[in-house]
């Protein structure tokens, strides 16, 4: 994103940069000791417990017993390439993230584009979209709750009003993952509209005021201006979108608890059930393990398509 | 901004970084000084608390959360040189998950809330102190004194691990002013006896046409038990059972159960006489409006109904099956968790705290559950409670969840049963079909190993 700014605004010359006090391997060495409390943290609660789940994985591991339990091999991933509950938990998965990815990146950035061009007030819209993302999710989902409360609920009478029949939101399970969609949509947004609000920012306005001279209209300025500045918040907004979506597990748990009759279970809600109400946390593990990998896959697929496309955009 | 810092900083007494530090260093010094005594410092030294404290931990919430912080109260009046920590946590799976963690860590509580249902597998585990007679008999409890079938449904291979608090059952709410309307009460206000499954659709109907809506709610989306809790009722008063051989064997009988779920459909799709997809609260709501003449619940809603408000009451499920009859219910018990620092003082604080929770039973009574403390069961004070002691029978007609590694109260086990019931009374799902899944779905966990 830095990058784009050298285009229009002249860096403030500093001279050249020298090295300041000590040589290179004693800079090394501040450098490690800054970042060194972030390592340990990071070693201890992320990569530590990554490894020993990954270890789990091959161990009948009870939640209720000391230690690893039995060797169990493979068996563990067997049961679950075999489950069809751990399967349809993961579709589940992989379609909320279908359905709220594409939303929430093409509304956060119509919203900031809006919000951008507001000149009054701009901050009131920019809190207003934003303020939702920072509702912890148990008072999102209540929120939500209410308004798809059959009979009684605000949804629920407004569609009423308007003489249709509102559908049964988190009763149907055609419905239900589509009702979820819709209040995360509302919820997370926000975050993604900042980072568009703040790559936005960073286009020059001087690009706009000479496209404008040679008589580009605003939509042309967006399409010719905008969307390709903004090419590398779109690459981060998807990523971080796609493995926030991949991780749904709050929402589903609160609001529906993954029903009606399992429709919206989640695979996290999956491994939480085998291995907190289960206890069989050496299962949970292997299915944790190869939920894991498919976010690596799907993450790795999507950073190397959006390169190529930003190269050949580029070029 | 960075301009202006320093000259803020000179003009007035500002946080430093130093400051703050010395200030921790100073905290966590107090603390250290403070000694054994503070939880907060032996959770950081990892010592042992205090042998005097008792350290008890429950999962209730709500009205019975306020009943209970009135019964710490009257123990800590009591026992004043007794120092009582007790700890809420929340209510289901989160509560056994951490329970089980701090035994197997070698903290656990003193005393701990578990329901019966689940307090078997955590025996099972090895997590649970076996409690000696003798032990109980030196503090006034002997096993005559409880509530029979609490008791003994309590047993685990005839060893006594817990004792009961109560036993709560699903019961009947009634709106006294629809009932009336409805031509279903006698004439002393109560609800005049409902039975067979007739019966059943006949008073339903009846409320149905004095509300204009609904005849009786039951939460059903998003709730793994409500569904399970009527349907065991129905099911058991035919005679059926689920799971057998300590869970490892599905005993499923596919024609009582489809009379159930048949007859489940007739009143919430056929008739509309139940609201056929409603959560737990919308359930609740529906009938504290007025909207429906029944509702289906745990006697633990009693406070809900009462801050409501309404005219209402509470009686027993009515026998709908017509065989001998059956309730599904679930006891609240008070358990001691393997402690690593287990002596006779340790236990004679624990049991004394049982035991005044125990004494303390019109306290709890009052937020619905049956006592299973029979001198109070049996006394003229319990009678006079009304309509706490309408319903005061189930308790020993109570149907407990089939014991195995995967069932109790919030388990799999229900959330499994639930789901394929609620889906029957949402016409989503067929009897057949609902079966089906339930016998494919418990088939996978019945062939597990048990991990405990």
């Amino acid at each position: 994103m830095t990058a784009t700014t050298t285009v229009g605004r002249p860096r403030a010359d500093r001279g050249p940069v020298r090295p300041r006090r000590g040589t290179d391997s004693s800079q090394a060495l501040h450098a490690a000791g800054f970042l060194s409390p972030f390592v340990i943290l990071y070693v201890l609660f992320i990569i530590g417990p990554a490894l020993y789940m990954v270890l789990m994985s091959f161990f009948h591991t009870s939640l209720v017993k000391p230690g690893l339990g039995s060797f169990a091999g493979l068996t563990n991933y067997a049961e679950a390439f075999g489950s069809a509950d751990f399967w349809s938990s993961l579709w589940h998965t992989i379609w909320f993230t279908v359905l709220t990815t594409p939303p929430l990146i093409l509304l956060s950035l119509l919203f900031a584009l809006l919000a951008d061009r507001v000149v009054r007030g701009r901050w009131f819209f920019r809190l207003a979209f934003f303020a939702p993302y920072i509702l912890p999710s148990a008072v999102m989902a209540l929120i939500w709750v209410w308004l798809y409360t059959p009979a009684l609920g605000l949804l629920t009478s407004a569609v009423t009003s308007l003489g249709l029949t509102a559908p049964d939101w988190l009763g149907n399970p055609n419905w239900a993952m589509i009702s979820l969609a819709l209040a995360t949509l509302w919820w997370t947004l926000g975050f993604n509209f900042v980072l568009y609000s703040a790559g936005l920012q960073d286009i020059p306005r001087e690009l706009y005021e000479a496209a404008s001279i040679d008589g580009a209209g605003p939509w042309q300025q967006i399409r010719r201006i905008t969307i390709p500045m903004l090419a590398r918040t779109t690459t981060l907004v998807a990523v971080l979108q796609v493995i926030a979506s991949l991780k749904v597990f709050d929402q589903m748990y609160i609001m529906t608890s993954g029903g009606p009759n399992y429709s919206t279970r989640p695979v996290l809600e999956y491994i939480y059930d085998v291995g907190f109400t289960d206890f069989r946390t050496g299962y949970a593990a292997a299915a944790s393990t190869l939920f894991f990998l498919v976010v690596l896959a799907v993450s790795a697929v999507w950073l190397v398509l959006t390169r190529n496309q930003e190269k050949e955009g580029v070029a | 901004m960075n301009r202006s810092a320093p000259s803020r900083s000179r003009s007035q007494p500002v946080l430093t970084r130093r400051s703050v530090l010395l200030g921790a260093l100073g905290g966590a010094g107090a603390v250290a000084i403070g000694g054994c005594s503070s939880p907060v410092a032996a959770g950081l030294t990892n010592t042992p608390l205090d042998p005097g404290t008792v350290d008890y931990w429950n999962l209730f919430g709500g009205g019975d959360g306020v009943r209970m912080q009135q019964m710490l109260a009257g123990y800590r009046k009591a026992h004043p040189e007794t120092r009582l920590q007790a700890v809420t946590l929340a209510w289901g799976n989160p509560y056994y998950t951490k329970l089980s963690l701090s035994t197997l860590g070698d903290k656990p509580p003193s005393v701990a809330v578990s329901h019966l249902t689940r307090m078997k597998t955590f025996a099972d585990a090895g997590l649970l102190q076996e409690l000696n007679l003798d032990d109980l008999a030196r503090h006034g409890m002997t096993p005559d004194k409880f509530n029979k079938r609490a008791w003994q449904a309590g047993l685990v291979g005839g060893k006594v691990y817990a004792i009961p608090l109560d036993t709560h059952p699903i019961v009947l709410f009634y709106n006294t002013k629809v009932c009336k309307q409805a031509g279903l009460l006698d004439s002393a206000g109560n609800l005049k006896p409902i039975a067979g499954q007739q019966g059943f659709l006949d008073a339903l109907e009846r409320a149905k046409k004095v509300t204009g809506q609904y005849g009786a709610t039951l939460g059903i989306n998003g709730d793994s038990g409500s569904p399970w809790r009527f349907f065991q009722t129905m099911y058991a008063q035919a005679g059926g059972s689920v799971l057998a051989n300590n869970g490892t064997k599905i005993v499923l009988d596919d024609a009582k159960a489809k009379r159930v779920l048949d007859y489940f459909r007739t009143l919430a799709v056929e008739r509309k006489l139940m609201p056929s997809s409603i959560d737990y609260q919308g359930a609740i709501a529906l009938f504290a409006n007025g909207q429906s003449g029944f509702h289906l619940n745990g006697e633990w809603e009693i406070s809900t109904f009462q801050t409501a408000k309404m005219p209402f009451s509470m009686t027993l499920v009515p026998n709908v099956f017509g065989g001998p009859y059956a309730v599904q219910a679930d006891s609240h018990t008070l358990v001691l968790p393997k402690h690593p620092a287990q002596d006779r003082r340790l236990l004679d604080n624990s049991l004394g705290f049982v035991k005044s929770m125990l004494d303390q039973s019109l306290t709890w009574a009052q937020g619905g559950h049956i006592p299973a403390w029979q001198p109070f069961a049996t006394s003229e004070a319990y009678r006079k409670l009304t309509p706490q002691s309408n319903y005061a029978a189930a308790a020993n007609s109570a149907v407990y969840d089939p014991p195995g590694w995967y069932s109790g109260s919030g388990s799999t086990f229900g959330i499994i049963m639930s789901s394929s019931i609620g889906a029957v009374l949402a016409g989503q799902l067929t009897p057949a079909a609902a079966i089906a899944q339930m016998r494919s779905k418990l088939s996978v966990l019945a062939e597990t190993p048990s991990p405990v």
